[in-house]
This record gives structure tokens, sequence and C-alpha cells, in this order.
């Protein structure tokens, strides 16, 4: 199996988790005004990029993740440290 | 299957969430011991996700909609039992709610409504379901709860939880009593921080998490197969003569002065 970008990892876990299509899942996408999700969703989406990432995403920084650019962008910062 | 030692059991299942769920935990344990379960799910929103795990139990496993808070639910989904599996030996109810804003800052906060409403659906439930499920139980059998500390301590954040958890494990020993001539035992989990998806609605809980592993005698934080398997003995007759406790599986936590 080719290695996926972490970005492709993030779409994927993003459609599963929230049933959306693919192509729904912009850069720009907000999780709750775009692609529908709740605040469960989105504790869910955290844990689901936690376990697949092998980080850890504390409150204060899950509060600021709200568009797939900005998930995808925190946890490539993560990744080089 | 066949030779388990849950073989020929019923077991009822409250609170799946989804696979990081202790309910999922302790279903998987008592599913690979030879139990037929069949699940709950409150609302449409985990409908799929239940649905799915059940699935792994067995193709024909029940899955039905169930709101604790209302007996109406609960009537109709035991009618469903009564009609699909004709008994019930276990029963695991592990379900809790407060409003969020309830689980961070003071407790001295929580509103008239918060308290109800945590209350009503993280202990009176118990009582709801033991009270269907009993007529069912013509055997005895085991029902199984979940708690935590924040019960007996207080545990910063936890709140209303915490006094919720307290009337619960209360309600076991009360529920002991009244079930114990019907051979019906009835215990709670205590067990430490897990990552689950209703966990992350405290606030802070990663703190706590990593509280007890600096702290506890087992220095770790405990497992959801670990949790799962003290649900398995809960259910099975080698827990026979234990009714009315709180068994706390927490590495130890509990015991420390400081």
């Amino acid at each position: 199996m080719a290695d996926k970008t972490l970005e492709e990892r993030v779409r994927e876990i993003i459609v599963e988790q929230l049933g959306v299509n693919a192509e729904q899942v912009t850069t720009e996408a907000r999780f709750i005004e775009d692609l529908g999700a709740d605040s469960l969703d989105t504790v869910e989406l955290v844990m689901a990029f936690e376990e697949e990432f092998g980080v850890e995403v504390p409150d204060e920084d899950a509060e600021k993740l709200q568009t797939v650019g900005t998930v995808i962008e925190y946890l490539k910062d993560k990744a080089d440290k | 299957m066949g030779g388990g030692i849950l073989s020929g059991r019923v077991g009822v299942v409250f609170g799946v969430a989804n696979k990081r769920s202790i309910a999922w935990a302790i279903a998987q344990a008592w599913s690979a011991a030879g139990a037929r379960l069949v699940f709950n799910y409150q609302g449409e929103r985990v409908r799929a996700n239940v649905e799915e795990l059940a699935a792994e139990c067995g193709p024909d496993t029940p899955v039905a909609q169930c709101d604790v808070s209302r007996d109406d639910e609960i009537a109709g989904f035991f009618d469903l039992v009564r009609s699909r599996a004709g008994r019930v030996d276990l029963v695991l109810h592990s379900v809790a709610f407060a409003p969020r804003e309830a689980l961070e800052g003071r407790f001295v906060d929580t509103t008239r409504q918060a308290f109800a409403v945590a209350h009503d659906i993280s202990a009176y439930s118990l009582v709801a379901v033991s009270r269907a499920a009993a007529p069912l139980m013509a055997e005895g059998g085991s029902i199984v709860t979940l708690s935590y500390y924040g019960a007996e301590k207080v545990v910063p954040h936890y709140n209303v939880m915490g006094v919720a958890k307290a009337a619960l494990e209360a309600s076991v020993r009360y529920l002991a009593h009244d079930l114990g001539p019907q051979r019906i035992r009835v215990n709670a989990i205590s067990a430490g921080p897990v990552n689950t998806l209703a966990a992350r609605g405290i606030s802070g809980f990663m703190e706590m998490y990593k509280h007890y592993e600096a702290h506890a005698p087992l220095k770790r934080n405990v497992t959801l197969e670990e949790v799962g398997q003290t649900g398995l003995f809960l259910a099975s007759d080698g827990s026979a003569g234990i009714t009315g406790q709180t068994i706390y599986v927490d590495s130890g936590y509990s015991v420390m002065g400081m």
C-alpha cells in the first residue's frame, strides 16, 4: 500500500466520521457550518485524529480547529516536532 | 461460542456510543464468552455506530432505540427483548449525562435543571431499567453499572456528575437489597479515566488522565479491555457472592492518600 499523505488521511477520516462526500471536504470547509457536524462529532473527530496520528490534542487547541485546513496545518505542525 | 462461561445467557447493553465506549468493551467480553446480546441506542445520532458494532456480536443481534429518561421507551425496549430473546440474565448500564456547562467551573453554580437531568439520566435510569428487566430475569442474574471515583471524593470539574454517581452507587446498594431475593446481583464498576467520548466532555480530562499515570500504584491508566474483563467477571459465576458493591478498576489510584 502506497503511503498516503497526511492530508489524504485527514480527509478520509473526516469523510468517514461525518458521512460526507470527499468533494465537500475542501480546505476551507468548516466542520459545523459546512459539514453538518454537531458538538459530539467534533469531539469524535479530534479523538480519531489523535488515534490516527498518535498525537494529543488539548481542549484549548481543539476549540481552534474549525476548518479542514486548520486541522491539516495543526497536524503537520505537530508531526514536525 | 458454545463453551463460553456466559453461554446460554442473554445480556442487555445500554450505553454504547462508539467503539471506544466502555459499554462496548464489556459487551465484547460478554459476547466472546458466549452471551447473546441486545443493544439500545439513544437517538439517531449513534444508531449507525451501534448497529455496526452490534453486528460483530452476530448478524441477528437486536438493536433498538431506547431513551432511558422515558418510561414508555424502556417498556417498549423490554417488550422487544422479551419477544426476541425471551429472557434476561445480564444488564449493562453505562449511561450518564450532564449539560456540558455543568462539567466546568464551580459545582456551586449547578442549576436546578442541570442537577435534575444529571440525576435522572445518570442514576434514576438504573432504577427504571432494573425494574423493567427484573421480571425477565427469572433465573436471577447480574446488573452492572459504571461509576467513577468522583462519587466519593472531589474531582474538580466532575461536579454534578460526581453527585449523580454517588446517587448511582447508593442506588446499587438499595437495588441489591431489593433484588437479592430474586438472585439478581447489582454492582458498579468504578473505572479510572478512560479516553471515551463521554470522558472528553469533562473539562480538563487529559490532565486527569495524566494525573493517574503519575500517581496510581500501577503508574498507568487502565485499558478498555481491563474494564471489559471486570465486566465479564461481574457477569459470571466467579462473582456469584458479590452484590451491592462498587469495584474499583483504577490502577489502584483510589487507595492513595497523596
